[in-house]
């Protein structure tokens, strides 16, 4: 699910940039001006996407709490994450807890920013795992062909034909996964996606010229596909990488939120979620806090996204 | 196009023995004797262990394990059919065929999934095209942006605010399962009740993936010179849309339906356990919570086997539809 669709987008004509069409050096040559750099342009693209840039302040944002999660708990809201208070379960919010407490008491604010630390890393690992499997099967079958190809064809189509998530449940139930293993696993399920989006490009990129002219000049396989096909592959890969750890995210909450996922007392919003369905009349608001975090974070990693593609994607331009 | 379809046909083959050479190996990995899971008796001797063991083929080295597993033992020293005669095995915990377990639940699924996919298609696709016809307008941006909305909200978590909202709240529509259990033959007003929440749910994701990909697909064909042809002699924009540019438009749309089955089966799991909804994926999740194995290896199998017809079924869609796609 993880392909950017070949969306047509509006053309948009981008304004002249501001350095000059050509100079004259001091002997009085005129040559025509350096064309833009790739990433230059991508970037100034980004900074008119004014909505991109929203998601960017509110990805930030959950980021920064999450980091500081100890420091906010303790001068901001002053609390602690895992102090029970037995005479205040299910409270509404309040002064002394901005977002309520939960079924034990626990200041439910502060075990959200704690729980963003688990499941932004279990994002953002698992999908590191992942892009990197992805990019080393997708170059070889690409690069190669042939045989190679077709048996990891045959292992993709296989491994994709079985409801993913069935994959991920009967894993994670049956071997009791740590946060670190499951990081591994989601890595391990996750790279089909890159490996088919990379092996594509690599079959057209692998005909240029120079990957030939590399290859004349003896560069040795390993080089060519480091140096000479993996650079063309980055922009793409970005777009994959920012959409992947938001999918991510919602199949870790799915999962915490069976019960299969990261164990208690370690809080992630989908763990948080996991008890909530008996705690409807009781604490509403323990079931929607953690999904609106959840949401935002994984809406603006789409959002943002969406707006590296317009900015990256050649095509586009 | 025969010859296209059977080869189509006989590629699914390596796929499902992949698939059940990972089940089983997945199964193999396991921590746990099935032995001990298959019978919770302490005092059972060990004799009658190893009896029950040999009965089961499980003294056997692995790959004949495998083997007889997937095609029955055939010199019938255990009581094993194998997987190709339909036999499955027998649940650890309810000990009847899982095949029968499995066959009782699917229409659950189907008929959950099948509602969730026409919602997600009656509405996705007619709001692709009016997008794309209105593209850049505030309906185009506001329907755009809904559709990543959707993408980004988990789906259980939709699912516990709608029963917040209009189970608990409002108490408008029942919390979960698939019928009252206390009326022998629901009408149909009642199973539509039922179904409402688990299908938008199922659904919406579905709806904002056909719309994005239906508006894509209806910028591809709404320049092309067919559609100012029929402009051209005097049909309506409603007629033009209709019958030249959606028309087209749904080709490529053929190819996601694979997808979709896939993402609907998995879905299922999560949904239907917050609904109660006797299928499948609750069947699935039940026995890998009580580690009952021969119905955990059956649903992997039946659950890919279900994904593979689908991609073959978008893969026929595909040439049938499209007499421009050749085949070689």
């Amino acid at each position: 699910m993880a392909s950017p669709e070949a969306e047509v987008e509006p053309t948009i004509t981008l304004p002249r940039s501001s350095a000059a069409e050509e100079y004259t050096d001091r002997w009085g040559s005129i040559y025509a001006a350096e064309p833009e750099s790739f990433w230059w342009s991508a970037l100034r693209q980004l900074r008119r996407d004014k909505l991109t840039l929203l998601a960017f302040a509110v990805l930030g944002l959950i980021a920064l709490m999450a980091i500081f999660a100890g420091v906010i708990s303790e001068h901001i809201l002053g609390v602690n994450p895992n102090a029970t208070e037995l005479l205040a379960t299910f409270e509404g919010p309040s002064r002394e807890h901005w977002l309520g407490t939960d079924q034990i008491g626990r200041d439910q604010l502060s075990r959200l920013l704690y729980g963003a630390r688990i499941s932004l890393s279990i994002g953002v690992l698992g999908t590191a795992v992942a892009i990197s499997l992805g990019v080393l099967i997708g170059i070889s079958a690409g690069y190669f062909g042939g045989r190679v190809d077709d048996a990891i064809m045959w292992f993709i189509n296989t491994v994709s034909s079985i409801p993913t998530f069935f994959l991920l449940l009967i894993v994670a139930a049956l071997f009791r996964l740590s946060p670190a293993s499951l990081v591994l696993l989601f890595g391990l399920l996750g790279w089909i996606g890159a490996a088919r989006i990379v092996r594509g490009q690599v079959f057209s990129i692998k005909e240029r010229e120079y990957v030939l002219a590399a290859r004349a000049m003896g560069s040795t396989d390993f080089r060519i596909m480091l140096r000479h096909i993996l650079p063309n592959v980055v922009s793409i890969l970005i777009i994959v990488t920012v959409r992947d750890i938001g999918i991510l995210i919602l199949s870790e909450s799915a999962l915490s939120f069976l019960g299969l996922g990261v164990q208690p007392p370690t809080a992630t919003w989908g763990s948080m979620l996991s008890k909530s369905q008996q705690y409807f009349r009781l604490g509403p608001h323990l079931v929607i806090f953690p999904g609106l975090l959840i949401t935002f974070t994984v809406l603006s990693l789409y959002l943002i996204g969406d707006g590296l593609r317009d900015a990256l994607d050649p095509r586009l331009r | 196009m025969i010859a296209y379809l059977i080869r189509r046909l006989l590629q699914a083959i390596p796929t499902l023995i992949g698939i059940t050479v990972i089940s089983f190996a997945i199964m193999q990995l396991a921590p746990g004797d099935p032995i001990q899971l298959l019978t919770f008796n302490p005092d059972m001797t060990e004799a009658s262990r190893t009896k029950l063991r040999q009965q089961l083929c499980l003294d056997r080295p692995m790959p004949e394990q495998y083997l007889i597993w997937v095609l029955g033992d055939f010199r019938g020293e255990c009581a094993m059919r194998g997987l190709i005669r339909g036999d499955f095995g027998t649940s650890f915990y309810d000990k009847r065929p899982v095949l029968e377990m499995i066959a009782e639940r699917i229409p659950a699924t189907l008929e959950l999934s099948a509602v969730a996919l026409a919602f997600g298609l009656l509405i996705g696709l007619p709001l692709g095209v009016s997008s794309a016809i209105r593209r850049g307008t505030w309906f185009d941006n506001a329907s755009r942006f809904s559709a990543v909305v959707f993408d980004a909200i988990p789906s259980f978590w939709f699912g516990l605010i709608l029963i917040l909202i209009f189970s608990t709240r409002l108490g408008w529509l029942p919390v979960g399962g698939r019928a009252p259990l206390n009326v022998a033959d629901p009408s149909l007003l009642d199973r539509l009740r039922h179904l409402a929440m688990p299908a938008l749910v199922l659904g919406v994701g579905w709806l904002a993936l056909f719309s994005r990909y239906m508006r894509a697909e209806t910028l591809e064909v709404i320049g092309q010179d067919y559609v100012r042809t029929a402009r051209a002699k005097g049909l309506t924009e409603w007629q033009v849309h209709v019958w030249y540019t959606a028309r087209n438009a749904l080709v490529p749309i053929a190819t996601l339906l694979g997808p979709a089955i896939a993402g609907l089966i998995s879905g299922a799991v999560v949904i239907e356990r917050i609904f109660s909804w006797p299928g499948l994926g609750r069947l699935t999740f039940d026995a890998v919570v009580q580690r009952d194995y021969p119905i955990v290896m059956a649903s992997v199998i039946v659950g890919s086997v279900l994904v593979i017809a689908g991609n073959l079924l978008s893969d026929f869609l595909y040439v049938i539809i499209d007499p421009r796609v050749r085949l070689e």
